[in-house]
């Protein structure tokens, strides 16, 4: 069908200068000297970042990077597949709740908290994204937006989530016998996390899985003609995604020591959103910008009386004109 | 309205007690839920008639849509504060949600136009995206406006006022008039649908696009009326919401504009008569839930009947069964 052409991928000769600027980028990072020195610099520069700067930015750098965790768990999801999660606060809750839980009431060693917040994550994916994938598309984005709703309102509600005022006192872990106390410990922990979970896409976007992946979000019929078991491959990626934030989630509880269902309101979902539209949809690299943005831009107009305010509106205004003017984000694909 | 809330919360202790020191017969209580559930389901009806028609024609879902009804409960209690000072009975309620109600045509009409007319041919991801973005503009637009807090309405109308039925029970003036509104309302509807010419093209608009588009249909002027009925009656179900519980808050469209999703579900999406009845019959039940699981539950025992239903049910009570084709 004519109009189910993606508009994901455009040759970025078309964009005009930012476009010959993308595309001279790309030109210089195929070679694989050049590319291996970028993300050394990248990386030297992220490892000596918080001996030069104030403890302020590094806890604004660290939340940015946890951003960056989420928004490459849902880009898994809404980049690769092409399917809608409008609630992915909710995995991250289910992370965050089972970690605090574990701890705080049974007294267990976070290490040994993260294979069940990982099995939890699966079994809760699996009662979500299972029935209803097969179902009109868009189903799922009601399904998704209404399971965000009731995951923040049962952990409001039940004593063992502490209600409404939520859990606290979470004690921090150790690592290699260093007791995670300081914002530059966490830093580190979360830096180590985005590079773990960028190998973990970039693997994934190479694959067999990564294909199919990428098959079905540009025709899903042609790619079950082929014999691609789209409900299969969906089910997985919508799987990947949640575990991914659930895990974020475990380590957000553990950073922060408390949580409340404050923290899972549809704004986090709409925000986690906006950081992989923002970035282009698919890519890593413009998800870790568009995170990066999400996290930052507050921070920047925190003491500017109306933009302060106002932050949800203008994201809201960005999101159209990404949508319209930009499905493809801030960093296009290349076009092979 | 504050003596239904009151009313709630008594039925909820009496619950909780067990009945023993019970204020209500069960007849009473059974008496007082219908009502609830009616207003509540009147609410949900004439929100879900706009989402079910603008998916029925565009195959959308319209996210922005409960926020149309905020701030078309916004606009009423704003018109209002103004007209107040000249009218302040039943005529300058009326004139406010007039108002807001075409004010809020006018919101939608343009919504369409500006934010989901150049994305009809893109894939649907990218409307739904652009949706939820429309949606966090008019939120905040409200938030920002009104900084976040709850604003109270004051109508010279008597909330109280009505039909005693027994010492504890009554139905009041006011709700006996929403529910009147709601049914004209959708008696109208109906008719314009099934009997006028523009009726006809948005139903042949929901069947084939491009078929209608060769027969000389004139296909987008059709799309913006669907939206421009869709947020009047949305505004006016807001309207209604601002005179009845006497509050408007910047949040209040997102939970409503998912259960009146629901109520569409329920119904079969894309049928009108299935909106109403939807909405009605998710009212009553949500009713029902409250008195047995109690009120903090409501939100997640409606998602719950959401989730059931698309998985059992999908294409609702009136819905046709169709395959999604290529």
């Amino acid at each position: 069908m004519e109009k189910q052409k993606s508009k994901f991928i455009v040759n970025s000769k078309k964009l005009g200068f930012f476009g010959d600027v993308v595309e001279k980028c790309y030109v210089l990072l195929d070679n694989k000297k050049v590319k291996w020195m970028v993300f050394a610099a990248i990386l030297a520069l992220a490892i000596l970042f918080p001996l030069i700067s104030t403890n302020y930015w590094i806890s604004v750098m660290q939340n940015a990077m946890f951003f960056m965790l989420l928004a490459l768990g849902l880009n898994i999801i809404v980049g690769y597949t092409g399917i809608c999660n409008f609630g992915f606060a909710a995995h991250f809750a289910i992370g965050a709740y089972v970690t605090a839980i574990l701890i705080r009431t049974f007294e267990w060693n976070f290490w040994l908290t993260l294979p069940i917040s990982l099995v939890a994550s699966i079994i809760v994916a699996c009662i979500v994204a299972g029935p209803t994938l097969r179902l009109r598309s868009d189903y799922l984005a009601i399904v998704t937006l209404g399971f965000g709703e009731i995951v923040r309102i049962t952990a409001r509600n039940l004593q063992i989530t502490g209600a409404a005022s939520g859990l606290s006192g979470i004690s921090r872990p150790e690592l290699f016998g260093i007791h995670l106390t300081t914002i530059s410990h966490w830093y580190y922990v979360f830096l180590a996390l985005v590079v773990l979970y960028i190998i973990i896409s970039n693997r994934i976007k190479n694959s067999r899985f990564g294909r199919a992946l990428e098959y079905i979000r540009e025709d899903e019929d042609a790619a079950m003609a082929m014999g691609v078991n789209t409900a299969k491959f969906k089910l997985f990626a919508f799987i990947v995604g949640a575990v991914m934030g659930g895990l974020a989630g475990s380590f957000f509880t553990v950073r922060m020591g408390a949580i409340s269902p404050q923290s899972f309101q549809f704004i986090m979902s709409a925000n986690i959103l906006l950081a992989v539209v923002l970035g282009g949809m698919g890519k890593i690299p413009g998800v870790l910008i568009g995170a990066a943005f999400i996290a930052i831009f507050p921070e920047l107009f925190r003491d500017i009386p109306f933009i302060g305010t106002a932050r949800m509106l203008f994201f809201g205004i960005l999101l159209v004109v990404v949508m319209i003017k930009r499905p493809q984000g801030l960093w296009p694909e290349r076009r092979r | 309205m504050l003596h239904n809330s009151m009313t709630e919360k008594q039925l909820y202790a009496n619950i909780k007690s067990g009945g023993e020191n019970s204020l209500f017969t069960t007849y009473e209580i059974i008496f007082q839920q219908l009502i609830n559930g009616l207003i509540q389901g009147s609410f949900y009806a004439l929100v879900a008639l706009g989402f079910s028609m603008v998916y029925g024609i565009i195959k959308l879902i319209n996210f922005a849509h409960g926020d149309i009804y905020m701030t078309g409960a916004f606009i009423s209690f704003v018109a209002f504060s103004i007209i107040a000072s000249f009218s302040e009975g039943v005529v300058g309620v009326v004139l406010a949600v007039i108002a807001s109600m075409l004010l809020c045509a006018a919101i939608g009409f343009s919504i369409q136009r500006i934010a989901y007319k150049p994305l009809f041919d893109a894939p649907r991801l990218s409307l739904l995206i652009t949706a939820v973005g429309v949606s966090l503009i008019l939120q905040n637009t409200v938030m920002v406006i009104t900084n976040g807090q709850f604003m109270f309405f004051h109508s010279a109308i008597d909330n109280m006022a009505g039909v005693r039925f027994g010492e504890n029970i009554g139905i009041s003036f006011l709700e006996i008039a929403m529910m009147l509104i709601t049914a004209v309302l959708m008696i109208i509807l109906t008719l314009f649908i099934s009997k006028t010419m523009w009726g006809k093209a948005m139903r042949a608009i929901s069947t084939d696009k491009d078929a209608c588009r060769l027969m000389g249909i004139n296909v987008s002027k059709v799309i913006g009326l669907t939206f421009m009925i869709g947020s009047a009656l949305a505004a006016i179900a807001g309207g209604m919401a601002v005179i009845y519980y006497g509050q408007v808050h910047f949040f209040m469209g997102y939970i409503i504009g998912m259960k009146a999703f629901t109520a569409a579900v329920i119904g079969g999406i894309g049928s009108i008569p299935g909106a109403m009845v939807g909405g009605l019959l998710l009212g009553l039940l949500e009713a029902a839930g409250t008195q047995l699981i109690g009120s903090e539950w409501k939100d997640v025992f409606a998602f719950g009947i959401l989730i059931a239903m698309l998985i059992f049910r999908p294409n609702g009570i009136f819905g046709k069964t169709t395959i999604e084709r290529m």
